[in-house]
């Protein structure tokens, strides 16, 4: 550079402190471009001239054999370029992200209705699309398991079973003076991400690829199209800014449409785009588990757990996937909030012929927790005490020993019970609870309920080596800056908290800095954007490449100013170097290059102190937990079964907020999506195994209308994380979906209050009006034979 | 080739597929992706666009603008309209005030709901003076699908966007609307307008017996108005439909009269368009219009195509039994009135013959001592198909010998969701006809509708959840013509 670019910011004189620095909220970097349509997704990319459409055929059967697959009349379609089988790819066919299981396309042997076959690429979407339609492919139909029941009674796993074990459970359960046993199962969920899966590969003259996609995970995307094509990794590259949201469903779920268009851009040398039709894509790609869970417990006469066995059966689908870390995060989420004297958790990895479930927001977590808050729910009827003191006394404590979980981590901070207190007198839940019961006696249709639960939710991957993330930071001569690293934004404000942290090291304003679209080019062999870590982790790494910088920005002024490092002070823009000089950021960055000091940097960061035996099911898998609880009321119509949220008050800790509007924001959308997951959203297949449910027409997740209207939502205040964690935040992605089973619970009471509160009703996930209905009609039969199978203690 | 203006500027078109929907249209032919496709079946809103016309009933001075779902509209749907998208918005660096106030209330995360969420609130802007109640803001975005915020921003934004401070300097809705008006005005409004490509076509024609005539000619053709199923077959079953006919430009299939005896509604107007008039006369409609689709879907479908397409779960059909209203029909310049009841044949099949189609609807008045209830039940309250819909039109006189008791002198029964086609429930009617409603009849009227209906079970609801809820909607129905003090419905008393 010859000429240097003006180092001059203009900015506001009076402002005293950056814009746009930790703790503020400062809106979504993408705000302004989201409202005018100017950002760009997959889908929008101006592409490069003579782009091909890949589209993919479907298998219409459940299970078989594929006798035969004629490809003719496809191949002979109009627009067709190119059309693949699995003998087409030159490297690995399977693409099992843990373990293997998920084959490109399927191979002699059909595993679930909708499995991709083959792929086509073609002029355009239509034409890909309708030549995808015409393959006459002949089956020898199997017999197929469709239920965990069946799976279970096929004995049929993906994986082998686990157990979590504390003490003789069943002998603790023995001894107890009261005992019961239920079983709930509990619904799937469907990602309904608003984008749906897309990907557009792009030849390279070396004979790589590069992707441009929707993922959450482009350092393993990327080595999967290696693997596929067999080339090595760093041929490569892989182009991710943001997706039109993710919740799970692009883990893992978006490798295999990303490695189909490769394939067929390196065998067309083409650029190829795949994009999926909503109801391919919903039925194509896995969902959040749908789990069957059995429970036999023992407590006192006032409720407190003595002793719980529980198993906890997922319905995998057809492959191993993810399911092994769900059902275990499931696991480990069988205690929610309640100490657990003696437990047995045992997980099992249900296989059934369908889709294969995978990552959704949660990761089995929301399904450990439903379980144990319907166990507590069951208790409260049972010993007649209202839920929310059997809570309380169930929370893990300082005292009595109490502070343990069933898996050995010790609970180092007993954050909930002063947080339920709080919301507890803030929500008036008590005045609440004697106003339903009132309104409850006078009216005979309409039922209100309400419910306060609880959610501790444990931060970290549970595969440990995933705990780690890199960024790379540049600043330019005029004192703008780059900020790249391994994380991606899926609509959660990650990128906004990271360059609000870059900003607040580096004390300028954050529109100095541009986050930049996640490449595996740039910060290489990252995690996936999941488990609520992208914060912890990137912005960890973030801060530490922006120290590094920082501080040989310090040096070179100490040095050039002769003074000293402690003189050298960055705030609001500007860098005062003692008396010597008061520079512009930018004034400091131009002056350092003219001096030769390198203005780029990496940054590395890896989780301390966790460790897990899973042998022995024992260690600190958690850096720290996440806590918070919910106060939900619904009104319930006792002729229908419909009901309605009417009010919702949350209190959650997300430690010293990075940006209490984003988080407030991650809290209110995942009570809706937690809300939505136990109520509407019902996933149905059909006897044949086809997905049935297959579009947002028959899909259902909430609408504007089912936001209650009384929707009150606090962050703890004054509640840093005790763990150095970046700025002493606390992630705040997933835990609070699972504040929606206050939901669940607040339609439970409305319904047991038909039964003045003397039987818990069983009530099946998502408890859509039929499951309310069916569970009122139960109650309405004589109560005496009702309460002989509930309780047999 | 058809003409429109496109965010202000005028763009004409030939020579395009008219299976072509209009988000394909912007988007691989205009390359303005700012509008998304998220699912191109009608019910997400990504797609949504303000569609503004001139509205020859009301004031030719005035551009009126709804929002509609550009994913299964045809691309010629909007001939002679102007077309607002997402683009069209901001001016320069300045964000129009539905977008500023997304920005300020936090109203987006991922980003890819938010166009759509931007052009729904620019159709609310321009309906309202001033910030509207909750129950108006819901109703303008129950369309709207949003997986990351849970809403509570955009309402909140939907609220702000009024606020004086986030108006931007110009408003070229205001300043230019005279200038658009009359480009409007001087684009084809009165003579057939045609769009070919691909070699298939797409007719506009302004009369009824032009619609016969090309009837006539293209025996296959299909005739669209909304296109609200229609588009479906094209994005969904991508079935390719050689000749399309046009009804929304005929004036006998968009007229809405009043009569001393009926309202007639053409078969070709909007819910948006005949609601109004329909819940005057009724007001016991109001709840089932509101939730009947999403507003984009209310402001594209229409009577004749909810009739027509003779769905099993389609909405105003009971309603109507339940009024017994009749269709005119056409059939060249054949016109013959058939009542409704006799016009579903079985599933998907109707009494329309050969070249005939639905030109009006008529739904007689209502007399002083009708009582009309209509009840949808389905999972969700905005947007949803009806797990059962049932009306209950009836009529309560005095006893003839014993005249302080209520008796029901004429009834009128009819279910949605409950068998191959909407029909009525004369089993149950007959239960009802002639008794007081108390508890008695009431359940013996529960008993007689299982012998009424053998609903299906599938995704939506079992067959036993169907049979159940339809019966106690008649427990419904006797507590709110019985006792108006008590609370009946969850949506009134959130």
């Amino acid at each position: 550079m010859r000429n240097l670019p003006d180092t001059a910011v203009i900015t506001d004189t009076k402002q005293a402190r950056i814009q746009g620095g930790v703790q503020q909220s400062v809106q979504h970097e993408s705000a302004r471009r989201h409202v005018s349509g100017e950002a760009l997704f997959t889908d929008d990319r101006a592409q490069p001239t003579g782009t091909l459409y890949a589209y993919v055929g479907l298998a219409t059967i459940t299970r078989g054999k594929i006798l035969s697959m004629d490809l003719s009349e496809v191949k002979a379609a109009e627009g067709v370029v190119s059309v693949i089988t699995l003998d087409d790819i030159p490297g690995h066919r399977d693409i099992g992200p843990v373990f293997p299981g998920d084959p490109v396309f399927a191979d002699g042997e059909v595993l679930f209705h909708g499995q991709p076959l083959f792929a086509v690429a073609a002029a355009n979407q239509n034409q890909a699309r309708r030549a995808a339609r015409l393959a006459k492919v002949d089956y020898e139909p199997w017999p197929a398991d469709l239920t965990i029941e069946q799976g279970l009674a096929q004995q049929s796993f993906v994986r082998p079973s686990h157990t979590q074990q504390r003490g003789n459970a069943a002998a603790a359960i023995s001894k107890a003076a009261r005992r019961l046993n239920n079983q709930l199962y509990i619904g799937g969920q469907e990602q309904m991400y608003l984008e749906g899966q897309v990907s557009l590969a792009c030849p390279d003259e070396e004979g790589g690829i590069t992707l441009y996609t929707s993922n959450q995970n482009p350092t393993e995307v990327q080595k999967l199209i290696a693997e596929v094509l067999a080339i090595p990794i760093s041929m490569v590259t892989v182009d991710m800014r943001r997706m039109g949201g993710g919740f799970g469903g692009k883990e893992t779920n978006a490798n295999q449409w990303a490695v189909i268009a490769s394939v067929l851009a390196r065998k067309t040398g083409r650029a190829v785009k795949i994009r999926l039709a909503r109801a391919d894509d919903i039925t194509v790609t896995g969902k959040r588990h749908h789990f069957l869970s059995e429970y036999d417990v023992g407590f006192d006469d006032l409720g407190r757990i003595e002793g719980l066995e529980m198993s906890l059966s997922a319905g995998c689908g057809f492959s191993p996937d993810l399911s092994d870390a769900i059902v275990d995060r499931a696991m480990f989420h069988s205690d929610n909030a309640y100490f657990l004297p003696a437990a047995k958790i045992t997980g099992h990895r249900v296989k059934t012929n369908t889709v294969s479930n995978t990552a959704f927001r949660g990761f089995g977590g929301p399904q450990g927790m439903l379980a144990i808050e319907g166990v507590i729910d069951d208790i409260a009827r049972a010993v007649r005490r209202d839920p929310l003191d059997v809570r309380k006394d169930n929370l893990y404590g300082p005292e009595g020993d109490r502070d343990t979980t069933h898996y050995g981590q010790k609970i180092e901070r007993h954050i909930l019970p002063g947080l339920i207190e709080q919301l507890e007198h803030s929500s008036h839940y008590r005045q609440r609870r004697q106003e339903i019961i009132d309104f409850n006696r006078s009216q005979p249709i309409l039922r209100k309920g309400i419910a306060l639960t609880p959610v501790k939710f444990g931060i970290s991957f549970t595969v440990q080596h995933l705990n780690q993330a890199g960024a790379l930071i540049h600043v330019y001569t005029d004192g703008s800056i780059q900020l790249n690293h391994g994380g991606t934004e899926m609509g959660q404000g990650l990128f906004t908290k990271v360059a609000q942290i870059v900003a607040s090291v580096f004390q300028v304003d954050m529109d100095r800095i541009l986050p930049t679209a996640t490449r595996t080019d740039k910060v290489p062999n990252t995690s996936p954007t999941a488990a609520s870590s992208g914060t912890d982790l990137n912005g960890m790494a973030a801060r530490n490449a922006a120290e590094t910088i920082k501080q040989r920005l310090i040096d070179f002024a100490a040095e050039h100013f002769q003074t000293s490092a402690e003189q050298v002070q960055f705030h609001n823009n500007r860098v005062v170097i003692g008396e010597a000089a008061d520079l512009s950021f930018g004034e400091l960055a131009q002056l350092a290059y003219l001096h030769r000091i390198s203005l780029s940097a990496t940054g590395y960061y890896r989780t301390p102190k966790i460790y897990y035996d899973r042998d022995q099911a024992h260690g600190r898998p958690f850096f720290y937990y996440a806590n918070g609880a919910a106060v939900s009321e619904v009104l319930v119509d006792t002729l229908t079964g419909e009901y309605r949220v009417t009010r919702a008050d949350i209190l959650q800790d997300v430690g010293q907020s990075l940006n209490p509007a984003l988080d407030i924001g991650q809290i209110e959308g995942a009570y809706i999506q937690g809300m939505g997951w136990l109520t509407t959203e019902e996933l149905v297949w059909g006897d044949d195994g086809r997905l049935q449910t297959n579009s947002p027409a028959s899909y259902k997740i909430p609408a504007i209308g089912d936001t209650p209207a009384e929707f009150n939502v606090a962050l703890l205040a004054d509640s840093p994380n005790v763990e150095a964690t970046i700025f002493h935040s606390k992630a705040v992605g997933e835990p609070p979906l699972m504040l929606g089973i206050s939901v669940w619970s607040a339609l439970r009471d409305a319904i047991a209050s038909l039964a003045d509160y003397r039987i818990s009703p069983r009530l099946d996930t998502p408890a859509t009006p039929e499951r309310v209905l069916k569970a009122i009609c139960t109650l309405q039969q004589p109560f005496d034979r009702q309460e002989d199978s509930h309780a047999n203690d | 080739m058809i003409e429109l203006l496109l965010n202000g500027e005028p763009l004409q078109i030939d020579n395009v597929d008219p299976n072509c929907t209009l988000l394909d249209f912007l988007r691989d032919q205009l390359h303005q992706t700012g509008t998304k496709e998220g699912c191109a079946s009608g019910d997400c809103g990504a797609c949504t666009v303000a569609v503004g016309e001139l509205d020859g009933a009301l004031d030719e001075e005035c551009i009126h603008y709804k929002s509609i779902n550009a994913c299964i509209t045809p691309l010629a749907n909007v001939h002679g309209k102007h077309l607002v998208t997402v683009e069209g918005l901001k001016q320069g660096q300045q964000l129009h005030a539905a977008q500023q106030a997304m920005v300020d209330c936090h109203g987006s995360q991922c980003g890819f709901c938010t166009p759509g969420f931007v052009m729904s609130l620019f159709v609310l802007g321009r309906e309202q003076a001033g910030p509207p109640e909750r129950h108006t803001i819901e109703a303008a975005l129950g369309g709207n699908l949003c997986r990351c915020t849970g809403y509570r921003p955009i309402v909140d934004a939907a609220v702000q966007m009024f606020d004086p401070a986030r108006q931007a300097d110009s408003d070229p809705f205001q300043e230019k609307e005279t200038q658009w008006v009359k480009a409007l005005q001087g684009m084809n409004r009165t003579d057939e307008v045609q769009l070919k490509g691909e070699g298939r076509q797409y007719f506009a024609p302004d009369s009824s017996s032009r619609v016969s005539q090309l009837l006539r000619e293209y025996p296959e053709a299909r005739l669209v108005a909304g296109a609200t199923d229609l588009a479906l077959e094209l994005t969904q079953q991508l079935r390719e439909i050689d000749t399309l006919i046009y009804t929304g430009r005929v004036k006998q299939m968009t007229a809405i009269r009043e009569t001393d005896s009926h309202l007639s509604i053409g078969a070709a107007a909007s819910y948006s368009q005949f609601g109004p008039a329909l819940t005057a006369l009724y007001p016991h409609c109001g709840e089932l219009l509101e939730r009947l689709g999403s507003r984009q879907i209310r402001n594209q479908g229409t009577l004749g195509g909810n009739i027509g397409n003779a769905s099993p779960i389609g909405d105003m059909p009971p309603l109507l039994l339940a009024l017994d209203a009749s269709l005119r029909l056409r059939c060249d310049d054949q016109l013959r009135e058939l009542p409704l009841e006799q016009f579903f044949l079985g599933y998907k099949q109707t009494a329309l013959q050969t070249g005939e189609f639905i030109e009006q609807v008529l739904v007689p008045k209502p007399a002083p001592d009708d009582c009309l209830r209509v009840y949808k039940v389905s999972k969700r309250f905005e947007d949803d198909i009806s797990s059962t819909c049932g009306a209950f039109w009836l009529r309560l006189e005095p006893h003839e010998q014993v005249p302080e008791q209520q008796v029901v002198t004429q009834v009128r029964v009819a279910f949605g969701g409950m068998d191959a086609i909407p029909r009525r429930a004369h089993a149950c009617e007959q239960a009802l006809l002639g008794q007081p409603l108390n508890d008695n009849v009431i359940a013996a009227a529960m008993t007689a509708l299982a012998r009424d209906f053998t609903p299906i079970s599938d995704f939506r609801a079992s067959s036993d959840y169907r049979l159940k809820v339809s019966q106690n909607l008649l427990k419904r129905l006797q507590l709110e013509l019985g006792n108006d003090s008590l609370l009946t419905r969850v949506n009134q008393h959130a």
